[in-house]
């Protein structure tokens, strides 16, 4: 109740407002108090800290017999500890110490309850402390004596109202409308064009009282501002006085007239709040009220045309939004605008506002030495604080910034870009500046003979660069050239002249605008071609770590491109990179392992790091587990190095595998994807499958098989699989249910982990115990996995294929899956092209020939011919895997008469002489059927 | 005639040896460049006084043609920084010593150059009024204000603020250097007494390489 009365009920001069909020809070206070010795009996008996004491209209007279009457006063029958009765009144001031009490009087009021609560509730402001005592919320409620169970109860009970009060008094505020500066500008233009001296002019003069405009729109002074108030206007009607008007986000109503700032006392309201001024003067002029119906047509007509040239104004040029899109950016997100966080109206403007105000006035209207001053004070504020950021550009600073730097005054220059580059850590300062067209101009001061000038502007490019457009904006104005070339100095000499460092410093400026800008795709193109490739290579030999971050960044950034890669291997910057994995900078190291991260898909540069002992300080840095961004980069170069065998072999050496199967538990998913992917990679490897088991890899695997990060899926279905193919892993994998895990990825929507999955199938079905049990106790499994035969990726075919053969192994499998259609799906295959695909198909065909007229059903379905043209495929695999479905198919007669027509018998004789004593048999084999068939068919023609 | 020639040459070769040895920056060649310089300047000069070097008006001619510099006072106050001596001309001497500063001077040079030029009655502090003497004509005045000088006066307190570190209200050469090693951008705080890069180079390129060129 306290707080509904102190916030929500509307207060002016110590009085309850007579509104008809106010009354809907009475009300609910009446009834609560009218039913309170009925609801609560016991904890209306007790005794409040205090009485509530008011001037109330009831006599005598009107109590009841319950009390003790002596002349005109009254007081209760019971009383408190001390004796005094609990009701006492001595007309015309009542006192109660009890709700008991307080909800008779209401009784007894009738008529005048709600008069008898409001003068109650404004003579005592705090009723709750009155009843509880002022601490008791705070203080000590310790004892437990029965009244003080009590209070704790009323307490409950008075805040449950206070809540009801509060609920209902929201949805009442909430239906008024809220007024914002510009809605009232927008009145306000309106009342002026329907003033004028003609017949049909509605209203003689509008007027706000101060022509200046604060930047949020307001025209009341701040402090003003902070009651919500937006602006005041005199409105002189036809009919009647001027009106003095303040206009407040709550409502429009008159004040006292206010004519100038400064009078105090206008400020109070003297009226209603209307919702808005044509309301409100609907209400004060008679002439206004009769001739705005011919006129609000009219006025509504208007209204609609200027918002919708607003509209029209807001959307943006359409020919820039193509391209807008087209540029593709590694980190497209990061700036792209959360739209301005300040409310409307900005109340409390800070003293740094108006003093730096000041100094842009002085920018603006000084000459250089004046310029100067301002520019060096300027930069005493801090400007790494949003509220002076955002003043300067409030106050129209960033136009002169901008300005100042076109002129010739290279103090001035200076001063500006310090300041600029600053205010530009700040993501609405960088669009500012962008849309002022300021980095054209610091774009061509790269060109300055002057290198401190040279370093600010590439500085200050770099921070505006954060964002698409101004990365755009920058390529556009030759701006990717002008910052390569700053890139041109010798940074590995002991000995420098001082223009030598200065040189060394414009390179390291201009290798962090090449940072922020090679985010984007065409940056990267464009810093190749402007010959960036040596120049970053060169610097990258230098010691200087303030050097290297930006170099190395850069390199990272555009090693997504080919054609980087490709150079970073050939320039001989991998023994840099690896070098400095070794320096105490965890960002260095970070952005070099991200870059060998990205490189080492290529076997050559995986090998160079090796040749350079990079493998060994990559596996001392996962011990960085606290820096998950470091760790996510190492991780990453790790496993793309584990793609070739030997690193696996020093990755044994130095106890990587531990290390990572220690990282599989409460890892971020980037980490997670790149260690399993090395746990993946190194498994291939026999000895890691049972390290890896042995250091308790396998349970946190599987358990990531319930995840939902795709590319994680993939590498960890491959590292499962991996860890299968032995079979004391598959113990563990299969008490884990983990072929039941990777059974259901294969209902997973994307094709890489279906296929990743169905690899992962394979071992698993090799190394069970009673395998053909377990994947029959899969209820629709194996329909899933006949299915996929229908998807149009190939290496998903592949692997179900291989699964398949696999699973038919077991006949009663077989027989299941030759129900639900196996074999034309197979046959259906056999004319797709693709060698990896045509080796597990064949082993696929040959596995369920064992089964029934499979065989007969092949032939029929045309799956013989295309069979026989996989003998003529380069890849041996494919050839033993064909000749075995040869050899199974040619059990069948006709199958014999249709691989005969298709030439098969030269191939299989060549085959017969081939050193794999699988496809040595399979071959012999094949061409046995074919010659029995030949000779059982002369034996039958002559007998 | 010849004779005469060979013999001013001797001299100004002596001179340039001496001088070069007494100033920094220059090397012989190029004291005797600057003193060549400074007898062409001489010839030109119509004063009978030749003897005592060059005069006011003629090096306010040179600050103003071959630097750029525009504000009188602060060219008034450059020809008294030169002049050392305090006779009104600016000797061969003092002209070497000025230029040196003027153009390859030391940051620490520059500061007390500068300092000296800005402590006009040069009482080793720049006051108050000495700033405001100095900064008057650098904002446009608007017409409108009560009093055109409030905005000087103003940027007078906060140049103040910035530099006085020891709170004397008046800037001594130490609160000026330490406010300058803060901020490189405020040496020349009070008005432009230092030529800029651009004709630092133009006026080497031209004093220089004239003698190999005849």
């Amino acid at each position: 109740m306290g707080v509904a009365l102190t916030r929500a009920a509307q207060w002016t001069m110590g009085k309850l407002e007579v509104s008809p909020l106010n009354e809907a809070l009475l009300n609910d206070i009446v009834n609560f108090v009218e039913q309170f010795n009925s609801r609560h009996p016991q904890e209306a008996k007790l005794v409040f800290t205090e009485p509530l004491q008011w001037t109330t209209a009831l006599q005598a007279s009107d109590f009841t017999s319950e009390y003790e009457l002596s002349g005109s006063s009254v007081h209760s029958q019971d009383t408190d500890k001390d004796g005094c009765p609990l009701l006492q009144l001595i007309p015309p001031d009542i006192s109660v110490r009890s709700f008991s009490h307080l909800c008779k009087v209401v009784q007894l009021a009738n008529d005048s309850k709600l008069k008898e609560v409001w003068a109650c509730l404004e003579a005592n402001r705090e009723p709750v402390v009155k009843m509880l005592g002022p601490n008791f919320t705070t203080a000590e409620v310790s004892d437990s004596s029965p009244e003080a169970e009590f209070k704790v109860k009323l307490l409950l009970i008075l805040q449950q109202l206070d809540t009801q009060l509060l609920n209902s008094s929201i949805t009442q505020l909430s239906q008024k409308v809220r007024l914002s500066p510009a809605a009232v500008k927008r009145d306000v233009e309106l009342l002026k064009s329907v003033c004028g001296a003609g017949e049909k002019r509605l209203l003689k003069s509008v007027r706000y009282t101060s022509d200046y405009e604060f930047s949020n729109g307001c025209r009341s002074p701040p402090w003003r501002q902070a009651h919500g108030e937006i602006a005041y206007l005199i409105i002189e009607p036809c009919d009647t006085e001027p009106l003095f008007i303040t206009c407040s986000t709550a409502g429009v109503y008159l004040n006292s007239g206010i004519k100038q700032e400064g009078e105090e006392n206008a400020y109070e309201r003297k009226s209603d709040v209307y919702k808005d001024l044509v309301t409100l003067l609907k209400s004060k002029s008679l002439h206004f009220t009769e001739n705005i119906n011919e006129q609000v047509v009219f006025l509504n007509l208007r209204r609609e045309i200027k918002m919708n040239l607003f509209c029209f104004h807001k959307s943006p040029g359409g020919g820039t939004a193509a391209e807008e899109f087209s540029e593709s950016s590694s980190e497209s997100e990061e700036d792209e605008e959360q739209s301005e966080r300040r409310g409307e109206s900005h109340t409390d403007l800070p003293s740094e506002y108006w003093q730096i105000q000041k100094l842009v006035k002085y920018l603006k209207g000084g000459n250089q030495t004046a310029t100067v001053i301002a520019l060096c004070c300027m930069r005493d504020f801090n400007l790494a604080q949003e509220t002076c950021q955002l003043a300067i550009r409030d106050v129209g600073g960033l136009e002169v910034l901008i300005n100042l730097l076109d002129t010739d005054e290279v103090k001035c220059k200076i001063g500006s870009l310090k300041i600029m580059k600053e205010i530009s850590r700040s993501s609405q300062i960088r669009r500012a500046i962008a849309n002022l067209g300021g980095l054209q101009t610091m774009v061509s001061i790269l060109d300055s003979p002057d290198k401190e000038l040279k370093c600010l502007a590439a500085e200050t490019i770099a921070n505006v660069a954060k964002f698409r457009r101004a990365r755009r904006t920058v390529r556009q104005y030759g701006g990717i050239k002008r910052l390569v070339e700053l890139l041109d100095c010798v940074p590995d000499s002991a000995m420098l002249s001082t223009e030598q460092e200065k040189d060394v410093e414009v390179a390291c400026c201009g290798a962090l605008a090449l940072w922020s800008c090679s985010k984007s795709t065409r940056n990267k193109e464009a810093i190749r071609k402007a010959g960036g490739i040596p120049l970053l290579a060169r610097l990258l030999k230098s010691p200087q770590k303030n050097m290297l971050i930006p170099v190395v960044g850069t390199l990272q950034e555009c090693a997504s491109e080919r054609s980087y890669r490709i150079a970073i291997q050939t320039e001989g910057m991998i023994e840099d990179l690896v070098k400095n994995l070794n320096c105490d900078n965890q960002e260095l190291q970070m952005h070099c392992a991200s870059a060998i991260f990205k490189c080492a898909e290529d076997k050559r540069t995986r090998d160079l790091v090796r040749q350079y002992e990079g493998l060994q300080p990559l596996v001392v840095l996962l011990n960085e587990a606290d820096n998950k961004q470091l760790l996510a980069a190492v991780t990453g170069a790790i496993w793309k190095c584990s793609m070739s065998m030997e690193n696996v072999v020093k990755f044994e050496e130095f106890k990587a595998l531990e290390r990572l199967v220690s990282l599989l538990t409460d890892q971020p998913e980037e980490v997670l994807v790149n260690v399993v992917g090395a746990l993946g990679e190194c498994a291939q490897r026999p000895a890691n499958r049972a390290t890896i088991r042995k250091s308790g890899g396998i349970p946190p695997l599987v358990s990531l098989l319930t995840g939902t990060n795709q590319a994680l899926l993939v590498n960890v279905t491959r590292a499962v699989g991996a860890c299968a193919t032995e079979s004391e892993n598959m113990m563990i994998i299969d008490r884990l249910d983990g072929v039941r895990l990777l059974w259901s990825l294969l209902k997973n929507p994307n094709p890489d982990v279906q296929a990743s999955a169905a690899w992962a199938i394979c071992p698993c079905i090799e190394n069970a115990k009673d395998a053909g049990e377990m994947v029959r106790s899969f209820v629709g499994g194996l329909e899933l996995i006949v299915n996929l035969l229908k998807s149009p990726n190939k290496e998903v075919l592949a692997s179900v294929c291989a699964a398949i053969a696999k699973i038919a192994k077991d006949e009663e499998n077989l027989a299941v899956i030759t129900d639900h259609g196996v074999v034309p799906m197979l046959s259906n295959l056999t004319n797709t092209v693709n060698d990896k695909l045509h080796r597990y198909l064949a082993e696929a065909v040959a596995r369920c020939c064992m089964w029934g007229s499979n065989r007969v059903a092949f032939g029929e379905a045309g799956a013989v011919a295309p069979l026989v043209r996989y003998l003529r495929s380069k890849d041996p695999s494919v050839h033993q895997a064909t000749a075995q479905a040869l050899f199974q198919l040619s059990k069948d007669p006709s199958n014999c008469i249709a691989m005969h027509e298709n030439g098969v018998v030269k191939l299989l004789l060549g085959m017969m002489g081939s050193t794999d004593e699988v496809l040595q048999e399979a071959a012999a084999g094949c061409v046995a059927n074919i010659r029995r068939l030949a000779l059982a068919n002369e034996k039958a023609k002559y007998g | 005639m010849t004779e005469m020639s060979a013999m001013s040459r001797k001299i100004i070769q002596n001179l340039a040896e001496t001088l070069s040895k007494q100033v920094k920056h220059f090397n012989k060649t190029e004291a005797e460049c600057l003193i060549r310089l400074f007898n062409g300047l001489l010839g030109e000069q119509t004063d009978r006084r030749v003897g005592l070097g060059l005069d006011r008006s003629k090096f306010r001619n040179i600050l103003h043609n071959t630097f750029g510099m525009t504000d009188d006072m602060i060219m008034d106050r450059v020809f008294r920084a030169f002049d050392k001596d305090n006779d009104s001309y600016i000797s061969v001497k003092e002209w070497v010593e000025g230029l040196a500063i003027f153009l390859r001077g030391t940051m620490d040079e520059k500061i007390k150059y500068c300092f000296d030029v800005y402590d006009l009655n040069g009482d080793g502090y720049i006051s108050r009024e000495e700033m405001f003497h100095m900064l008057k004509n650098s904002l446009i005045r608007q017409p409108t204000e009560e009093d055109p000088d409030e905005g000087i006066k103003d940027l007078v307190e906060i140049t103040l603020k910035k530099m006085d570190y020891d709170h004397d209200s008046r800037l001594s050469c130490a609160d000026f250097e330490k406010a300058v090693r803060d901020e490189n951008l405020l040496l020349e705080a009070f008005g432009t007494c230092l030529p800029d890069a651009k004709s630092i180079l133009a006026f080497e390129q031209h004093a220089f390489q004239e003698p190999q060129e005849r």
